[in-house]
């Protein structure tokens, strides 16, 4: 039996109360406490990426995290991110690219490509390889994501200059 | 899959822990930056009663340098490790080894004392600290105990800490200006484990490599120092019969162990390859 942890995690920019088991990792506690469902869990092992979410400004594999060590921390997810800045342009750059097809691993994808444009905004586009390698995807092929990434950021460096 | 039920507790000073390791023995467990340990229990390879968190100890999460000596605390982050101005500087080898460590949402969480300690055959971190000649620090019931990092990898996951022991601090000496660094590895992936590695370092004195340290990772239980192939290189210039001779040696003194992806034999010709381009390194480097 085990006693249930109270934790005050903010979400997306919302305060919330919740009242845990201590195994239960980051995105389970995204997904069945909070209800968002836009972090997803492959494997659940750290290996494919679906479940990277933001915790304190850094991404982070939700599913290698405890909703317990989030305590008194931020959590940021795509549902929080999307309406305007970066990952609304990558958003828009996916579909142009058909950068998805199932979309199971987009969300993390973007969260992974997001962190790429705000900290290396001048990546090349082996860069942007290396920098989602952490992310898988049976669908694509990699390629039209690392297009969409690249156009991204081809964008955003012609609006600075 | 999920992890098996376990209590949390967040402490705030090694000696929090140290207790709690005390009064709960083998049901408790540190956890540092989880990166291996989460995994372990969602895969339920690990069920501990009470997972011991030092992550948030701030007196561990030092970068310092004093008197020729540099400081890393055991829960610095690989990422913290990579944008270190200081560690660039001072130990450029930690440097060039990061940025193989999995991916960077991994780095951000996974601790440099949490991969030393863990003592994986694969990992990067254990091959430098023992190419930088380090010394790793442990805190205990009766206080710190320095541990040489060539006497620290035991064998396969296996450390000289005691059970009741935390690693605590790593101290590695800077200064010596003609040491020059080589990192390399070969992996299938970026990000992935390595199929072999190596950390190196030496004296350069004109086109001289003094005391080299050749750290081969991902070969054996623990690092691999190839002391056969360092002698060959010793006191010499890297001309070619002398690489070649030390390629040799590395080939009598190393038995690697085969994994999933490549034999034995694939791991010899990639050690003895990554020899010859970290000797190239040691020579060229400025």
């Amino acid at each position: 039996m085990t006693i249930k942890k109270s934790i005050q995690v903010t979400v997306n920019g919302e305060r919330l109360n919740r009242e845990i088991e201590p195994r239960t990792h980051l995105v389970d506690f995204l997904r069945e406490s909070v209800g968002l469902k836009g972090s997803h869990l492959g494997c659940e092992h750290g290996v494919c990426g679906a479940c990277t979410v933001r915790l304190n400004g850094q991404i982070v594999r939700g599913c290698l995290v405890l909703a317990v060590q989030a305590d008194g921390g931020s959590v940021d997810t795509v549902e929080g991110l999307s309406r305007q800045g970066v990952l609304a342009d990558l958003q828009e750059a996916f579909l142009k690219h058909n950068a998805l097809q199932c979309g199971f691993c987009t969300p993390g994808m973007l969260m992974a490509a997001a962190d790429v444009v705000q900290h290396n905004p001048r990546a090349n586009r082996q860069q942007v390889r290396e920098a989602i390698s952490s992310n898988y995807c049976r669908c694509t092929g990699y390629h039209a994501i690392v297009d969409a990434i690249c156009s991204v950021l081809a964008k955003r460096a012609q609006e600075v200059a | 899959m999920k992890a098996p039920a376990f209590d949390y507790v967040r402490v705030d000073s090694v000696e929090a822990a140290l207790s709690l390791l005390k009064t709960h023995g083998d049901d408790a467990r540190i956890l540092a930056g989880g990166q291996t340990m989460m995994a372990a229990l969602n895969m339920r390879l690990s069920s501990p009663a009470l997972l011991v968190d030092i992550s948030a100890i701030d007196a561990l999460r030092q970068i310092r340098l004093n008197d020729g000596v540099l400081r890393i605390g055991a829960m610095v982050t690989h990422s913290e490790i990579e944008a270190s101005d200081i560690v660039r500087r001072q130990a450029p080898l930690l440097s060039m080894a990061v940025t193989h460590i999995a991916h960077k949402a991994i780095r951000n969480r996974g601790t440099w004392g949490g991969s030393l300690a863990y003592a994986d055959p694969a990992a990067e971190w254990p091959a430098c600290v023992i190419a930088l000649n380090a010394t790793l620090i442990a805190q205990g019931p009766g206080g710190l105990r320095k541990i040489p990092a060539q006497s620290f990898y035991l064998d396969l996951y296996t450390t000289a800490l005691n059970p009741n022991e935390i690693l605590v601090d790593v101290e590695i000496p800077v200064g010596d200006r003609q040491q020059v660094v080589a990192f390399d590895e070969i992996s299938r992936r970026h990000g992935d484990y390595a199929i072999t590695g190596v950390a190196a370092s030496a004296q350069r004195n004109g086109e001289t490599l003094n005391n080299p340290r050749l750290v081969f990772f991902a070969v054996a239980n623990t690092p691999f120092q190839a002391t056969k192939a360092e002698a060959a290189l010793h006191g010499k210039a890297p001309t070619v019969p002398v690489v070649d001779a030390a390629v040799a040696a590395l080939a009598a003194e190393l038995e690697p162990i085969a994994d999933l992806t490549s034999s034995s034999a694939t791991k010899r010709h990639l050690a003895g390859v990554l020899l010859r381009r970290a000797v190239k390194a040691l020579a060229s480097t400025n």
